[in-house]
């Protein structure tokens, strides 16, 4: 695809017997929410990490702004700007809110490595980390520890995280989950808002948000890629009923 | 309840006050449990750092406490009968300066901890601990088979070393020096701990995914976090064997790697005194107790539950109120 920012070639990787990804292609363009849906067990996750990192393909590529990554580590991936959250929060939750998002400028402007000045006195950090929260609307809330937050607001400060590193893509495992109608509404347009920053490739449950928000929809059954289209071309696809909403009628 | 702040100033009014208390009660022995205190608490600050603040649960540490000890036994060793370290391909020769014997303690144990970290690291969790345990180990019974300086029976060094424009035999002076090192460490972990370097590193213990999505690369932070903690006990062994003017396997031993770690939970994890007040409590009861009954282990034991159980947070975090981790 011409303004592809992440695409993944003919990815193919088996457990023993098991092929949990069998010669998956998929693109995510510029401008777009691009779903990934499937049924338990279709091979999602496996999916996920090959794209962010964590786990190597037998065969096939990934390539992120045009640059084949798929030998590169999950933070040399997140470095070259591909932003991550999860499905269960992945925080620091005996740090402040602020002390979160400082970490994630931490890693984006490469400081690791300085011992000596205190990190929650750099302005720099400070200043990409209070932006980041000021979008998600966590502003009033940089010293709450983050074990104390709601579970609405640490789904809202994972995304502040990946914010801080101005990520080219986005990659977000089931947003919407446990989120409660209005928080879903919400967040629904504010990813509205931020897909037009970076593309968001987005695994979920939730079939009412998914076809609420999304551009695009790629379904996933046991390893392979059955349907990209859509929002109304995945409704209508027969096979998709049959291997996935028939299954799991949706409410 | 008190601020953490103001519990870790008492800790070091009362360690100045030692060299006091000793004249004045006429109790010289006192200056010398002292200086065990400060050393032991040095090499916990080390320690601190890998296990409080970066979650690396090192039971090996003592790999370089000895080796700072070591360090100081051969140089002093060649020294004390003028016999150069080496001839070929050019000559080195021992020393008895503590400067220079604190830098190569520190460097050699930099190194090892380099090497040992970058295997173990590969590792986590109870794999990590038994990987460290077990290179300790390595270093105990070689240092046993090893006939050179000592082997099994230990190193004597019969003067201690010296340093410029100071008596080192004097206790007092002695405590002075070992006094300000852990000072001056102190200040330089607690600023690590606040930098940058510090923020990521307690950042991937608590959640090492969030440290690697933001582009952190984990396995090289804690490596450096390993081999600073390396090099801090490396430098306490060279002090170590300096008071005691010996150096002999039992400082490889896990024996005092288990120690180590004792004095960092007695006090309490990650905090920057912890490692300090766990050490004078260890030392304290250790001469107590030790005078009471041979079996004063069992004493310890029962403490140790009770402030695993009851005291989250060691002795500082019973003592001391809540405070954020970075704040001020």
């Amino acid at each position: 695809m011409p303004d592809s920012i992440l695409s993944v070639r003919n990815i193919e990787k088996s457990f023993g017997a098991l092929k949990a990804s069998d010669g998956i292609s998929l693109d995510l363009v510029a401008g777009e929410i691009h779903a990934l849906i499937g049924p338990n067990g279709a091979g999602k996750s496996t999916l996920i990490k090959q794209i962010a990192g964590g786990l190597k393909p037998d065969s096939g590529s990934v390539a992120f702004m045009g640059r084949d990554v798929t030998a590169k580590s999950t933070a040399q991936r997140a470095r070259l700007g591909l932003g991550r959250t999860f499905q269960i929060s992945a925080l620091a939750m005996q740090y402040s809110v602020l002390e979160n998002a400082v970490l994630g400028a931490v890693g984006q402007s490469g400081s690791v490595f300085q011992f000596f000045r205190p990190a929650m006195k750099d302005p720099a950090l400070l200043a990409r980390a209070r932006r980041a929260l000021d979008r998600v609307g966590l502003q009033d809330h940089e010293d709450i520890i983050t074990s104390e937050l709601s579970h609405g607001q640490r789904r809202q400060l994972e995304v502040a995280v990946a914010l801080t590193l101005e990520p080219k893509a986005f990659l977000m495992d089931e947003p919407m989950a446990g989120m409660g109608a209005e928080g879903s509404r919400e967040l629904t347009t504010f990813l509205q808002e931020l897909k037009h920053e970076a593309p968001i490739l987005l695994v979920e449950h939730d079939m009412d948000a998914v076809f609420a928000c999304a551009d695009r929809i790629s379904v996933l059954v046991y390893g392979q890629i059955i349907a990209t289209g859509s929002v109304d071309e995945i409704r209508s696809n027969p096979q998709v009923r049959v291997a996935y909403l028939g299954e799991e009628e949706p409410v | 309840m008190i601020r953490e702040r103001y519990l870790n100033m008492m800790v070091l009014a009362l360690l100045v006050l030692v060299p006091a208390y000793a004249v004045l009660m006429d109790e010289p022995f006192t200056i010398t449990l002292a200086s065990r205190a400060v050393i032991f608490a040095l090499a916990g600050v080390g320690l601190n750092l890998a296990l409080g603040q970066g979650g690396l649960v090192s039971f090996g540490h003592a790999a370089y406490f000895g080796m700072g000890g070591y360090a100081m036994g051969i140089l002093a060793s060649h020294a004390q009968n003028y016999e150069p370290l080496m001839e070929v391909p050019f000559v080195i020769e021992g020393t008895n300066s503590m400067p220079v014997i604190w830098l190569v303690a520190i460097v050699a144990s930099a190194l090892l901890a380099l090497l040992i970290g970058a295997l173990s690291l590969r590792t986590t969790g109870v794999y990590f601990i038994m990987v460290t345990l077990a290179f300790g180990q390595m270093f105990y019974y070689f240092t046993i088979s090893w006939p050179a300086y000592g082997g099994e029976d230990g190193l004597s060094i019969y003067v201690r070393n010296q340093f410029p424009g100071l008596n080192t035999l004097d206790p007092i002076q002695f405590y002075g020096i070992c006094f300000v090192l852990l000072l001056a460490v102190l200040y330089g972990v607690n600023r690590l701990n606040k930098s940058p370097f510090g923020l990521a590193l307690n950042g991937a213990h608590q959640n090492e995914e969030r440290a690697l999505t933001v582009g952190i690369n984990v396995y090289r932070l804690r490596l450096v976090a390993f081999v600073i903690s390396g090099a801090i006990t490396g430098l306490a062994g060279a002090l170590f064997a300096d008071l005691n003017r010996f150096v002999s396997p039992t400082m490889f031993s896990w024996g005092v790697s288990g120690e180590i770690m004792i004095f960092i939970i007695l006090g309490g994890v990650a905090r920057l005194f912890g490692p300090v007040v766990g050490a004078a409590v260890y030392i304290m009861l250790e001469h107590f107790l030790g005078g009471l009954s041979e079996y004063w282990f069992i004493y310890l034991g029962v403490i140790l539950l009770f402030v695993v159980l009851f005291a989250k947070g060691g002795i500082i975090g019973g003592l001391s109120k809540k405070e954020t981790r970075h704040a001020g």
